[in-house]
């Protein structure tokens, strides 16, 4: 395995925090990358703003590291002009769902074929640990010291509602999970999201009282189960894991192409 | 196929590790330490099993198994 193939070696150690589930992210895509042996030259990789986006940075592609919540619509502009390269968007929970919801939901609802990876921590860690719309309802954070009134999002109904082809979830504790989803996303022809679980120890963590690193990796074994699970039904608190929905429908390059071919004939 | 892999080196990168515990922590074998510097050491490579559970978990890429 050279991970050191993919990554700018420069850069490193990376700038996150110790235990940050974002590197075990970084971690999961190289082995999908290397796995699927695509050439890295044929990949963008489009990030906004966040702890999450810096992972643009440390990845030997072709990179491009943007504003925050519009990654999806630079991400739109590359692949409607070069249809032919692999896009991929890592992006927070903030970046995706606050300041991109709106990039988000268009971008699913239009089946354009890219990759929208949420590295979902549950918090804004580079700002301080502010609430983010995945914080949930009695979380803390620093602008909700007396507790978060806001609900959650749920990423997977929000992403099937808008019409994304490729759902799934998983977490930074199944790491043999992660590059495996990822792998299958990537190949998916059409709009597809992985929300990947990932652990914020110096913020999240820090404030509601869910310990390290590890201890944050502990809940989420606790926490999640195989889609359709027998434990699913016994306690339908636990967060399902997996591939929600992988259905074709027309892309949107695709479509455009013949919006083109139809324009071109005069008809 | 079917012959499993059997441990060379763990190659610990002590620049990049920051000592998070992950490795240590879900090692199924209980092979991994931290030292005295809070780097990831593997003190019982004996009980390796080459699973890469480490190695897939180090958010730090600073570890990586090499098999014979």
């Amino acid at each position: 395995m050279a991970t050191k193939d993919y990554i700018r070696e420069r850069f490193f150690p990376h700038m996150w925090c110790p235990g940050c589930g974002h590197g075990i992210v970084l971690n999961g895509l190289i082995r999908a990358v290397e796995q699927l042996g695509i050439d890295k030259s044929n990949i963008v990789m489009v990030s906004g703003i966040g702890c999450s986006s810096r992972i643009s940075g440390y990845l030997d592609f072709h990179t491009l590291h943007t504003v925050h919540g519009r990654a999806l619509a630079f991400a739109t502009g590359i692949k409607m002009s070069r249809p032919e390269l692999n896009v991929i968007v890592p992006m927070g929970d903030g970046d995706a769902l606050a300041i991109g919801g709106n990039h988000f939901i268009h971008a699913a609802r239009r089946n354009i074929d890219m990759t929208a990876i949420i590295m979902n921590n549950r918090i804004y860690g580079m700002t301080g640990g502010q609430y983010s719309p995945l914080s949930g309802y009695g979380t803390l954070a620093t602008t909700a010291p007396y507790t978060n009134i806001d609900h959650s999002f749920d990423i997977v109904e929000l992403a099937k509602a808008a019409g994304a082809t490729f759902v799934a979830r998983t977490t930074t504790y199944h790491a043999q999970q992660l590059p495996d989803i990822i792998k299958e996303a990537i190949t998916h022809k059409g709009f597809s999201v992985v929300e990947i679980l990932s652990q914020c120890p110096t913020y999240f963590g820090r404030k509601n009282k869910e310990g390290g690193a590890v201890e944050m990796m502990e809940r989420m074994k606790d926490n999640t189960t195989p889609i359709g699970s027998k434990a699913k039904q016994e306690n339908q608190s636990l967060i399902e894991r997996g591939i929600f929905i992988k259905k074709d429908m027309p892309e949107y390059c695709s479509e455009y192409g013949k919006i083109i071919e139809r324009a071109m004939k005069g008809k | 196929m079917g012959k499993k892999p059997k441990l060379k080196e763990h190659r610990i990168n002590r620049n990049w590790c920051k000592g998070c515990g992950i490795c240590v922590h879900f090692c199924p074998k209980n092979v991994l330490e931290l030292d005295s510097e809070e780097k990831a050491v593997a003190v019982r490579p004996q009980d390796c099993i080459a699973c890469k559970l480490c190695e897939l978990r180090c958010p730090d890429l600073a570890i990586e198994i090499i098999t014979e």
